[in-house]
Order: structure tokens, then C-alpha cells, then sequence
């Protein structure tokens, strides 16, 4: 090619013959294209693609759209399950306003939008409705062309890493009980928060649907008061929830799909941390009611349920009397869950705000011993029952009367009451949930200050693919030195003259039979003893309801064992509510979940019966 | 524009009379109107009058998230729409302080050279055919379209390529892409002398265009004239050697100027400036096989990104001339305001006006394209 370019003078006149060779193109193919149709570029940004198997209707594309471009459409018969992070909307496309940015592409969640490369769309005037399309993988016109423009690795705006946190080594937690978890700090918050898309399938999935796209948003902006607020619109233990809830948020947040969940807890945590109790007080404050009710509700048991019903009801203007049999509140989260989970202080903090709006606990007051459920029937307008499980199930096997076969909730009660508990040389656990772990890696910790060492096996029937425990329990358990043995059945509690020696088991091969039901099956032949000087149950807890009486048992519904309750969670009496674990089973944010309805249907009830009187 | 643009003359001298140019006519890239008092075939007096794009991309843009913003930003001018996503990016990236990875700046440059290229390729034939001229702008659509074939390749988008993004940009090359640059350039340069014979060299054309709108390089530098249109005054003035960018100090190209200051100057300019684009592009080509990636730094979710307070006036010389960027941002998701200095403000409103008097009715149009201008600049 020429190095220099031809020279033109300004000088220079023009010629009369130069525009004359411009003939020789006369019968040359031209250079435009042919009207054939032809292959677009594999970068094409033609007409909308959406996988509907892949999508989840989290409507960021929506979010992101410059124009308003993408409506969401519920589309009817598409699985639809909150917990999971799926809904059933996917995005219709309105032609008149995309402008073809693929901003949607890059900043999916899931990638299951893309651009195809379908050059052309026209339409007669009939019907200009086919401009508004609800894609699916076929494209506009339902011939399948090629992806185009698509999910990309240089292109995609998804920040798929979280910020890690900072914990405690196994090296460093493994003889004591500090607490493991560091928190983050506002930096690593704010940019840990940046990376929500606000879809909010967190706030569909949580038990009390948590507003934590609010939360998050007032995070990132460095506003954590505003977060705190958002936090207590739907939740007082978020401190508690802050460290230990089971997070369905994040199991269900769009993010997670292909990368790692928004640490969603993490940020709830930071934001009580970051604000202090005083402040808290003060914006809780702020739904502080300008009137009293007159009406007095007494609530049996200050856990999450009962408090957090106590919470709303005080908001409502009415009177809460809480009975705690023990000498803190909290129940099951103080006395089941060790300090390096939650420390209690922690939990002292929740139940000082949800006290500082005027709810008086009684602590120390056993219903049942100390004062009647009739008397509370006759003294109070409503009554809550919320006592949780603190009633270890035994397995029942041969050996399991003996003095040396311990009950895990028993055990954790006694040590997070300070008391100082027998700790074993060798100790066994049978079961394989959160609580089975905790009291595994509390006793861990107690032999390595008694010992120096640690021996504990952890036995239970799952096998690792179904462990009932969280993976995280798992992997911290296993980095501090605790044996996990799935899929093994207990026989015998092995006894030498009088004493626990070790525990006989057998292989399990199933546990549910056809039907579904619990019907463990061993294979006899795979039969192992471990030694121990303790054996420990922890394979589930059950309410004690010995409180009710006789009569109020007698005149109560129930059902299989528990107390029949309908949906606003009240018994067949009409003064008489039950809610928590002890209905709903063992998990803090469902417990609290449970508070806001009763709360709401006492609330309710009270207002209707002093309409109707 | 300014009001009194609107009324019409209330009480014209009995001599004079009155004709509205457009909002629909070929002497310019998009609806802009210009009213002329005419006596006889000579232009009294020209008032431009913009206003019938009905954009408010300026306002717009207040509305929307930093990142929303790229896809307005190209459809500020059509013919040369990469300086305006390139020139928002380089703004939002000065106020964030991104660093923008080597390998995503000549990607940039190459970008540009090749929309620079494109719109010349229309502006002459367009130019052409103000003076009855209509094969050349066939010729330069027709080889225009080979570029987009090119932009649609790299970015995904013929027209509106929405390529770039704070921070870099957004695909790398596909496989195969230099090689196919390499040889539209090719073709396109075997293309240059055939533009030449068809209309650089033609004596209707020269004949036409001398003298024509003229400007010396005092009034054009009054009157805030960038790009082509100053170089024809004789100053080489070029955002990309005097105030670069990206990596155009690495580069080596001329900067064409003529002193005539008239329609065919301006056209000259351009034409020169197609030859020194190709060989930016062949430098370019050469050099980026062997720059490693990344294309883009890392950058925030687009839906939670606060751009750090503050102002800054980005600059690129587009084809048209010096565009650039002014944004304000209050620490915000959106800009709190942004300006868009469009070079064609200045030659499509008071040059125009001023090169318009005293000129005959039939070179209207082509003082109007000779200087470029883009009225959506004007009407942003």
C-alpha cells in the first residue's frame, strides 16, 4: 500500500476528464449487500433470547433497563418458590423503547438473557402489538437463531466473590469460646452491600421478609441508623439473627446462582454493630405508640416468639406481661446456642431494646408453678404460649437410662449458665443437626482446657450429602479436631459395671422407608464400637407442656403431640395462643415470624371484641 | 434556540424576502432549519434555528444511573457517535480515578479512527451532493457500511455501537477481526484515489467549492471553530496532539492543514485525514496482538455506584471537531449535571450565520456541509 498519500494542492484547478474514469464501475456488482438473509456477527444485539429453565425472575434486567423497556409478566404454571429464588415472572419486551444496550445481558444474575442475531422485525399495522414480546428461547418470531450478543465473561457486571470474613483459626478458637466471626468493617460493608442488585427474592424467601434490600442499599450508603430502621420494621433479634439465623435469604438471593449469595446475615450484623444500643432505643422508639390500649396480654416464655410478639403488641399500645421460668430471656437462642456462635451480650442487647418500649419481664416465674395458666386466663385479655423445646428426645436404645447418657440441650443450658458440667475424656454424640454440633465443639473446647486434647465422635444416621447440620458447622467442626461419622445407626449404650464404655452401631442403608416415614434399616454386618465415657443425645427436643394442667390439656386440641393451631397460630382456645419452636420447630427467624402473627392476631381479636362489647 | 429566531420578520423590506431552509433539506446530517432574508440570490442575513429533534439528552441523563447513560451518549451524532461514548467514559473514569487497561485504549483508538473514517466518508458525499454531485455520497455509504460491517463485529451494534464502559470496554476482538480491518483498509485505500478522480480532482467540484464560505483563522478562532474546519484555516490544531488521550501520543500520524479557510479547504482537510486515519489503523494493528489483556478494570454493580464528587471537562476530537464531555457529579448514582460540548454547536449556529451572508442562494447548503456539522450537537 502507498506510504504517502497522493498529493491534491489547493492550487490545484481540477481536471474534466478525472471524474470520467468513475465509467469503469459501470456494470460492477455494487458493493451493497444482497437482501438475501445473512448471518449476523456472533456479537449480533438483535432480539431478545430468555432461557425460562435458567431464568428466575429476579427482574434486574428490569432494574437495569435505560428505558423502562422490560416489564415482569407473571406467567402462569412456571414453578414459583420463594425459598428457592424463584418466581414466576419473566421479562416481556417492549421494542418501541429497548434500545439495544444488552445491559440487561451483562447484568443477569443467572445469564439466562440473551441477544440473538435476528436481524429483522416488521409488521403490518394490524399488528403493531408484536413489538411487545415476552421472549423465551425461541426468540421473537419462534425460529431458534443463534445467541448473539450473550452472557460473557469480559461483559458480565455480576461481581460474583463476596468479601471474605475474617475469623478466629481453628488453632485460635479451639480451647475457648470466643466468638469466631469478626464482623466486617464499614469498608468491606459497603462493598460487600454494593454488590446486591435490590431483586429482592431475599425479602420473598425470609420467614419475616426482612427488608433487606432496603437494609443493604442504606449500608451502602454509609446510613446504618436508616438500615437499623428498615432491620426493625420486621425483626427485633437481629442482633441474634445478625449471627446465627439459617439465612433462606441468601439461599434464595439472585446473586448465588453463579457466584457466592450477598452475605446478607454479615451486613445485618454490621449494622447493629455499627450502631449503638442507645441509638437503636431511640429509633425503635420512633413506633412507640401515643396511647394505651388498656389491654394486658401475658406471654409465657421471653425467646424470639414471645418477644417479638411483645415487641408489636407494646407498639400497639397494649400492656405485656412476659413469664421466664429462667433468670434471662432469650430461651432456647441463650441456653441451646454456645457463646462463640452468640455471645450473649449480644442477646442481652435485643431483649434491652424490646424492654426499653415498655415490656416488663418476669423472670424467675415458672407458669405452672409459680402462677396458673387459669390465672393468667382470669387476669390478662389474651394469653401467648411460647415455652420452645427444651425436653431432649432420647434415642431410646438399650443403655439410655444410664447416668452417663446426657441430653444435649440439657448440657448446653447448664453451660451457658455457667455451670460447670462434668466433661467427659471420651465423649460420643449421636445425631447429626446444629445442635448435635454445637454440643460436640462445646465439649471440644472443655476437653482441651481440662486436657489438652480432644476426643469427641459425632455419630448420626444422614450420610454427608444429607447432613441435617449447616456445611459451615460441618467445616468448622471437622477443623476442630471432631470425628464425623455419617450414616451410622445406635444400638447399644456399651455399659462395663455400671459405666458407659463406648457406644455399638451399625451401617445405616436407609432411613425413610417407600412411604417416607422414619424407618431407619442397618446392615448388621457393619458394626463398630466407639469408646466413650459420655454418651450425648441430640437428636431432637420436645416442648414441655406440663405448665397447661391437667384440665387445659384435657380441653386443648391437639395434634400428633403438638398443639393444634390454625394459621394465625391460635389454639382451640379463644384466649389462647401458641407459637415458636414448640409449634413450628427449632429456628430463630421462623420464631419470630411467628411472633409478628400472633402479635397481629391478638391484636386484632382485642380491637373486635371491644367493638363488639 | 434564541427566541427571536422563532418570529417571523414582521415587516420584511418591500426588496427582501424571506425563505426557511429545512427542517428537511440535504444540506445538513439531521432536521435543523435556517431561515434566510434573501434580495435576489443573495443571503441577506441566515438565523439558524434549531429545535425540531426534540432530544434533551443533557437533562435526560440527570435522570439515570452513570452507567445508563452509555447508551444515550452515541445517539448524540449518528455519523460519529464513538467520540461521544468514549469522551462520557473517559469523564465518569477521571472521577472515579480508573485506570483503563492498555489493551481496552487502542481497542478505543481503533474504534475511533474507524468512526472518524466512517464520517467523513458521508460528510463529502454529502458535501458532494449539495453541488449535484450524487455518486459520491453512494460511494461513500456504500464503503461506509463496510466499517459498520466492522463495528458490528467488534461491539454487536452497526449504528450505536454502546462498546465502551467506565473503566474499559466491553468484548474483546473476535478471532480473525484484525486481519479483516486490515483488509477493509486495504480496500478502502485503494478506494482513496478513486475519490480523488471522481471528486477531489474534479474541476465542477473545485470550482464550486473555492472560495466558498471562507473564514481566515482569526474569526474562525472567535468563533470557537475545532477540528477540520480550523485546520482549513491553516492552524493545526488536534485534541489527539495537542491534549492527548488513550494512547494517541504513541502514535504517529500528521496533522493535514490548508490556509484557504473556504468550503473546498475544509474538504481537502478531510480528505487527508482519511489517509492519516488509515494509518493510525495499521499502526494500531500492528501493535495489538502483543498487548495483553485485561479490556476492562474492575468496576462496582452498575446499580450501586456512587461517582465521587467533583467536575471534569473530558475532550476528543471527534470528526467534527473538539467534543467534549462536561460533568458535574455530587458523589451520586447519577450525574448531578452534564454538558456536552458539541463542536457543531459552534459551526452549525453562529459560523454558519456569519459564513452565510453575503453567499449566493445555491451555495447555502454547501457552506452548511462543508462545515460538518451535526445538528443533534446543537440540539442535544
Amino acid at each position: 500500500m502507498a506510504e504517502v498519500d497522493s498529493k491534491i494542492d489547493y492550487q490545484d484547478k481540477g481536471s474534466i476528464l478525472a471524474p470520467l474514469k468513475a465509467l469503469q464501475f459501470f456494470g460492477r456488482q455494487p458493493v451493497t449487500a444482497p437482501l438475501d438473509p445473512r448471518p449476523a456477527s456472533a456479537n449480533y444485539r438483535g432480539f431478545h433470547l430468555n432461557d425460562w429453565e435458567t431464568c428466575i425472575g429476579c427482574s434486574t434486567c428490569q432494574k437495569v433497563c435505560d428505558n423502562a423497556a422490560i416489564t415482569m409478566v407473571e406467567v402462569p404454571g412456571l414453578p414459583h418458590d420463594p425459598e428457592q429464588g424463584v418466581r414466576n415472572l419473566r421479562p416481556a419486551i417492549d421494542y418501541g423503547r429497548c434500545c439495544w444496550c444488552a445491559l440487561c445481558v451483562d447484568l443477569c444474575p443467572t445469564g439466562s438473557i440473551a441477544l440473538s442475531r435476528e436481524y429483522v422485525h416488521t409488521c403490518k399495522d394490524a399488528e403493531l402489538d408484536s413489538y411487545f414480546i415476552l421472549p423465551d428461547d425461541k426468540g421473537i418470531h419462534g425460529v431458534a437463531y443463534d445467541i448473539g450478543w450473550g452472557k460473557h465473561a469480559e461483559s458480565d457486571l455480576i461481581a460474583p466473590e463476596r468479601v471474605a470474613m475474617q475469623e478466629l483459626s481453628p488453632q485460635a478458637r479451639a480451647d475457648n469460646f470466643d466468638e469466631i466471626v469478626a464482623g466486617y468493617d464499614p469498608n468491606q460493608a459497603i462493598i460487600e452491600a454494593s454488590r446486591c442488585v435490590q431483586c429482592g427474592m431475599c425479602l420473598d424467601a425470609c420467614p419475616t421478609h426482612m427488608n433487606a434490600p432496603e437494609y443493604i442499599r442504606a449500608i451502602w450508603q454509609g446510613d446504618n441508623e436508616e438500615a437499623v430502621r428498615q432491620i426493625y420494621r420486621t425483626n427485633p433479634f437481629s442482633n441474634t439473627c445478625g449471627r446465627v439465623c439459617t439465612h433462606r435469604c441468601e439461599t434464595a438471593c439472585s446473586i448465588g446462582h453463579r457466584g457466592e449469595p450477598v452475605a446478607i446475615r454479615w451486613l445485618k450484623r454490621y449494622a447493629m454493630d455499627a450502631v449503638s444500643t442507645e441509638r437503636i432505643k431511640a429509633i425503635v422508639a420512633e413506633s412507640r405508640p401515643s396511647f394505651l390500649s388498656g389491654k394486658r396480654v401475658a406471654i409465657v416464655g421471653a425467646g424470639p416468639a414471645g418477644l417479638t410478639t411483645a415487641f408489636d403488641l407494646a407498639k400497639q399500645g397494649h400492656e405485656v406481661v412476659v413469664y421466664e421460668a429462667m433468670p434471662a430471656a432469650g430461651g432456647m437462642t441463650r441456653y441451646g446456642i454456645p457463646y462463640y456462635r452468640l455471645p450473649s451480650d449480644m442477646l442481652d442487647r435485643d431483649v434491652e431494646i424490646i424492654e426499653s418500649l415498655g415490656v416488663r419481664i418476669q423472670y424467675n416465674t415458672r407458669v405452672g408453678q409459680d402462677i396458673s395458666m387459669e390465672q393468667l386466663r382470669d387476669e390478662f385479655d389474651a394469653v401467648m404460649l411460647a415455652v420452645g423445646l427444651w425436653i431432649g428426645r432420647s434415642t431410646g436404645v438399650k443403655g439410655s437410662d444410664s447416668s452417663q447418657v446426657y441430653r444435649a440441650v440439657d448440657l448446653l443450658r447448664e453451660v451457658a449458665d455457667g455451670q460447670a458440667i462434668k466433661v467427659p475424656k471420651q465423649a460420643v454424640v449421636i445425631g447429626g443437626g446444629n445442635v448435635a454440633m454445637d454440643i460436640a465443639r462445646t465439649l471440644g473446647r472443655l476437653q482441651r482446657q481440662h486436657f489438652g486434647q480432644i476426643d469427641v465422635t459425632m455419630t448420626a444416621l444422614e450420610d454427608l450429602a444429607h447432613f441435617l447440620a449447616d456445611p459451615d458447622e460441618i467445616k468448622e467442626a471437622g477443623e476442630e479436631g471432631i470425628r464425623i461419622l455419617p450414616a451410622r445407626g445406635p444400638q447399644e449404650i456399651v455399659q462395663e459395671q455400671g459405666l458407659v464404655s463406648g457406644l455399638r452401631t451399625w451401617g445405616v442403608t436407609s432411613i425413610f422407608d417407600d412411604q417416607g416415614r422414619f424407618a431407619p434399616r442397618y446392615d448388621e454386618r457393619d458394626e463398630q464400637i466407639y469408646p466413650a465415657d459420655m454418651v450425648i443425645e441430640a437428636i431432637g427436643q420436645r416442648a414441655d407442656v406440663d405448665l397447661l394442667g391437667a384440665d387445659l390439656t384435657e380441653a386443648l386440641e391437639w395434634n400428633r403431640g403438638r398443639l393444634k393451631v390454625d394459621d394465625d397460630f391460635r389454639t382451640s382456645a379463644e384466649w389462647l395462643w401458641a407459637a415458636g419452636d414448640m409449634v413450628q420447630g427449632p429456628d430463630v427467624v421462623t420464631a419470630v415470624a411467628n411472633g409478628h402473627r400472633v402479635a397481629a392476631s391478638i391484636n386484632s381479636y382485642l380491637s373486635i371484641r371491644e367493638q363488639v362489647s | 434556540m434564541r427566541p427571536e429566531n422563532y418570529e417571523a420578520q414582521r415587516h420584511p423590506p418591500s426588496h427582501e424576502y424571506e425563505l426557511n431552509i429545512g427542517p428537511n433539506h440535504p444540506g445538513i446530517e439531521g432536521n435543523y432549519a435556517f431561515k434566510l432574508r434573501l434580495h435576489g440570490d443573495q443571503v441577506i442575513e441566515g438565523r439558524a434555528d434549531a429545535g425540531y429533534l426534540h432530544r434533551g439528552f443533557e437533562k435526560l441523563m440527570e435522570g439515570r444511573l452513570w452507567i445508563q447513560n452509555l447508551a444515550i451518549t452515541p445517539r448524540i451524532c449518528v455519523p460519529d457517535p464513538v467520540p461521544m461514548e468514549v469522551s462520557y467514559c473517559l469523564a465518569v473514569e477521571d472521577l472515579c480515578g480508573l485506570r483503563v487497561p492498555e489493551r481496552a485504549q487502542y481497542l478505543r483508538v481503533l474504534q475511533l479512527e474507524l468512526s472518524r473514517f466512517a464520517s467523513h466518508l458521508f460528510c463529502f458525499g454529502g458535501h458532494a451532493a449539495t453541488v449535484g454531485m450524487y455518486s459520491p455520497s453512494f460511494w461513500g455509504i456504500a464503503d461506509r457500511d463496510l466499517i459498520l460491517d466492522l463495528f458490528e463485529e467488534l461491539c454487536g451494534g452497526r449504528v450505536y455501537h454502546i462498546y465502551n464502559i467506565p473503566g474499559g470496554v466491553r468484548r474483546d476482538m473476535p478471532p480473525g477481526f484484525i486481519e479483516r480491518v486490515s483488509n477493509t483498509l486495504d480496500y478502502l485505500e485503494t478506494r482513496l484515489p478513486d475519490y480523488d478522480d471522481l471528486l477531489f480532482r474534479n474541476r465542477v467540484f473545485v470550482t464550486r467549492a473555492r472560495g466558498i464560505g471562507a473564514m481566515n483563522q482569526q474569526q474562525a478562532l472567535d468563533w470557537g471553530v475545532t477540528g477540520s474546519n480550523l485546520r482549513a484555516t491553516g492552524l493545526p490544531f488536534d485534541v489527539r496532539r495537542d491534549d492527548p488521550y488513550l494512547v494517541y501520543d504513541q502514535l504517529d500520524f500528521d496533522i493535514p492543514t490548508e490556509d484557504g479557510g473556504d468550503a473546498w479547504a475544509r474538504a481537502l482537510v478531510r480528505r487527508k485525514e482519511l489517509f492519516e486515519s488509515i494509518r493510525i489503523l495499521r499502526q494500531v494493528l500492528e501493535r495489538l496482538p502483543d498487548i495483553p489483556g485485561p479490556i476492562r478494570c474492575p468496576i462496582p454493580n452498575p446499580l450501586a455506584w456512587n461517582v465521587p464528587a467533583g467536575s471534569t471537562y473530558t475532550r476528543v476530537e471527534s470528526s467534527k471537531g473538539e467534543l467534549a464531555w462536561y460533568v458535574v457529579s455530587d458523589g451520586g448514582e447519577r450525574p448531578y449535571r452534564t454538558h456536552v460540548r458539541g463542536p457543531s454547536q459552534m459551526h452549525a449556529v453562529q459560523v454558519l450565520e456569519r459564513l452565510a451572508v453575503g453567499s449566493r442562494i445555491e451555495d447555502v447548503a454547501q457552506i452548511m456541509f462543508s462545515l460538518d456539522a451535526c445538528p443533534p450537537e446543537v440540539d442535544r
